[in-house]
């Protein structure tokens, strides 16, 4: 028998999921280096070891947020035949998860603030099993609504899916 | 997914029904019974102010009043597509379900409804978020009636899949029950190497403690604690080793058999001639759950490291809509109690349909899989010498101590060994059959039909060494079964012969 693998899925997400993806783990970063600086001025002679400290996250943060969103980008992949949607994601555990149309219960969007700000938006897709829910994030909007009637228009003909 | 559309009052042609009127009898005692601390408070804060005996009276009545109304209010029918059932004195709720949802039916009799032949009917409609208010529940029918309503919503015509199979049914009224497995009341043997004795034990052992310290009994002015206190310290610290744990294990393999007795006694697997399965057990309790065949999507055979090292396992049922709860035994999905391994076989055998599902060989995973479960076991070993190393470092513990934890190093090959070797997968008559786990293996046995959808997970260092986990999912059971550290091209494999062309156009 000769090995057959799955090949990745078809679509990338919107680029501009990179950008949302930076801005929001730069949020985060911006805290930590804001309470460090405070703690830094607000030390009297604290020496060496804050201002070592600072310039570690610094280092960490800009590699972070140069590496992550090309990464994420990089895996973070979606399909949708007419028979099934196929996606992955993950970073150091990857996953990739297939779910067949005619078993599809939910296709929910979700958008938060910031997805708002970006013109993204995430689709959920459930099926009857508790563990099997695909989720695509940072995906165009556009794009997004087209999938969910798409996949709302096939699946709403089917039988209760378990 | 929650279906609670309920129909027009017009549009039903039945008549509400009522719970049997014994209930009548049973709702005080068991009001009571659990309004006992409410009423306790109230006498002892009658006292105080005067007047006790009048208001814990009154309490009680109050007590027994509620529990009288629950009969009063509580109604429910059958339509042809749905049952409705209403509840609730000031809050008044009415859960409605299609008949076409229900699963499973459960039926429990307590000591008290066994006495005046009652019965609790439970119906499982598949969605787990059906608790507390909203659960189909029915507290007291008469033991003839839950049997025919178990009947009337099992086997409606519309859920027989021919007509030829309704006529056979009819046909065969007078003993519509064909018996699959029955309690061998030699299968007790196996109760000691399960685990549930000493949780029981454990759970007890909690409780009693719970009550000496309330009560404030100090045990070591306890006659006979003291006297066992006392011969203890005098015998040689072997002999008190060798003592004690011997107590523990009588102790233990008490508990165990007298677990197995109430769980298990009188148990009975039928299959009923429309189809479901009826599992009937129980000592003092009894309790009877039918599955609905299209329910029924596989079974587990499970083999914990004691019972099978004594030849025994035990059997589960797979099903959508039956979530496996904490412990095998507590759900009412048990197929077969702990009992020898061939007699779960034959189980799974006669359920299924299939010899070979339980028995087949199995495809073995890489030898990666095993290099990976070596360095698990090894690393849990650490981390646990580890702890006792921290534990040992700050307390007066002699180092003595850490270095006898080094034991635990022994067991690694051998765990990792045995964990590697229960690896295994196969496509058997229609069937995804997956095996892992030592101190607990498991043999998943489902439909391929019931599998809808999968999920590869592979981490950092599974992508290194070529392996994934895949899972299929599954509305039913535990929802997902892996199929842990598996060639990536064999996973592929599996899942397109599971699910034939659902993989084809994103394989190449």
């Amino acid at each position: 028998m000769t090995q057959i693998q799955l090949r990745v899925p078809a679509h990338h997400v919107s680029p501009r999921a990179r950008w949302y993806w930076a801005t929001r783990a730069m949020i985060g970063w911006v805290v930590v280096i804001v309470v460090e600086t405070v703690a830094w001025l607000t030390t009297p002679d604290s020496g060496a070891g804050l201002i070592v400290l600072l310039a570690i996250t610094a280092f960490v943060a800009a590699t972070h947020l140069v590496v992550m969103p090309r990464w994420r980008f990089h895996v973070h992949r979606w399909e949708a035949t007419d028979d099934a949607v196929y996606t992955q994601s993950g970073w150091f555990t990857q996953e990739r998860r297939i779910a067949p149309v005619n078993r599809i219960q939910t296709v929910d969007t979700h958008r938060g603030p910031f997805e708002q700000l970006f013109g993204l938006s995430n689709v959920t897709v459930t099926t009857a099993s508790a563990s099997g829910p695909l989720h695509i994030n940072g995906l165009d909007l556009a794009t997004a609504l087209t999938l969910v009637d798409d996949l709302t228009a096939r699946t709403s003909t089917q039988g209760d899916g378990t | 997914m929650t279906v609670t559309i309920t129909k027009p009052d017009a549009e039903w042609d039945v008549q509400w029904r009522r719970l049997s009127p014994r209930m009548l009898l049973i709702h005080p005692v068991v009001e009571l019974g659990r309004a006992i601390p409410a009423i306790v408070g109230l006498l002892v804060a009658g006292t105080t102010s005067g007047g006790g005996s009048q208001w814990g009276l009154i309490g009680a009545g109050v007590v027994i009043a509620l529990g009288i109304s629950h009969w009063f209010t509580t109604r429910y029918r059958i339509g042809t597509d749905q049952i409705q059932l209403r509840r609730g004195l000031l809050r008044r709720v009415t859960v409605s379900a299609p008949l076409d949802r229900v699963r499973t039916v459960d039926v429990t009799a307590h000591l008290l409804h066994r006495a005046l032949g009652l019965a609790k009917v439970a119906i499982g409609t598949g969605t787990s978020d059906r608790k507390g208010r909203t659960a189909l529940v029915l507290d007291g029918l008469s033991a003839t009636s839950a049997a025919r309503l178990r009947a009337e919503l099992l086997h409606r015509p519309g859920a027989a899949e021919t007509a030829a199979e309704t006529a056979e049914a009819s046909a065969a009224v007078h003993d519509p029950e064909r018996e699959i497995a029955r309690l061998d009341p030699a299968w007790v043997r196996y109760a000691p190497f399960t685990l549930s004795g000493a949780i029981t034990s454990l759970a007890v052992l909690g409780f009693g403690w719970r009550l000496i310290n309330e009560a404030h009994i100090d045990l070591s002015h306890g006659g006979p604690t003291r006297a066992i206190a006392d011969r203890l310290r005098h015998a040689p610290l072997v002999l008190d080793v060798i003592a004690v744990a011997l107590a523990i294990l009588l102790i233990i393999t008490v508990a165990s058999v007298v677990g197995y007795v109430l769980a298990f006694w009188r148990f009975r697997l039928t299959r009923h001639d429309g189809g479901s399965l009826h599992i009937s057990r129980g000592l003092i309790t009894s309790r009877a759950t039918s599955i609905e065949r299209r329910r029924l999507v596989g079974a587990e055979l499970s083999e914990p490291l004691l019972l099978r090292a004594v030849g025994g396992a035990r059997c589960v049922a797979i099903a959508t809509g039956l979530r496996v709860g904490r412990g095998a035994e507590r759900g009412g999905q048990v197929l077969l109690p702990p009992a020898p391994r061939a007699a779960s076989v034959e189980v799974i055998a006669a359920v299924l349909g299939s010899n070979r599902v339980s028995t087949a060989e199995l495809r073995r995973h890489p030898r990666a899989a095993l290099r990976r479960r070596i360095v698990r076991v090894a690393a849990a070993c650490g981390l646990f010498v580890a702890v006792i190393g921290g534990v040992v470092a700050w307390s007066p513990v002699s180092r003595g101590s850490w270095f006898a934890s080094l034991i635990v190093f022994v067991g690694v090959a051998p765990l990792a060994i045995d964990r590697y070797r229960s690896l295994g997968h196969a496509v058997v008559d229609g069937y995804l059959v997956t095996r892992f786990g030592s101190l607990v293996r498991r043999r998943s046995i489902v439909s391929c039909d019931a599998v809808i959808g999968w999920n590869f997970r592979s981490s950092f260092f599974q992508r290194r060494v070529g392996l994934t986990t895949l899972r299929a999912t599954s509305a039913a059971g535990k929802q997902h079964f892996p199929i842990v550290d598996v060639a990536q091209g064999d996973a592929v494999a599996l899942a397109n012969s599971v699910t034939p062309g659902l993989l084809t156009p994103f394989v190449v």
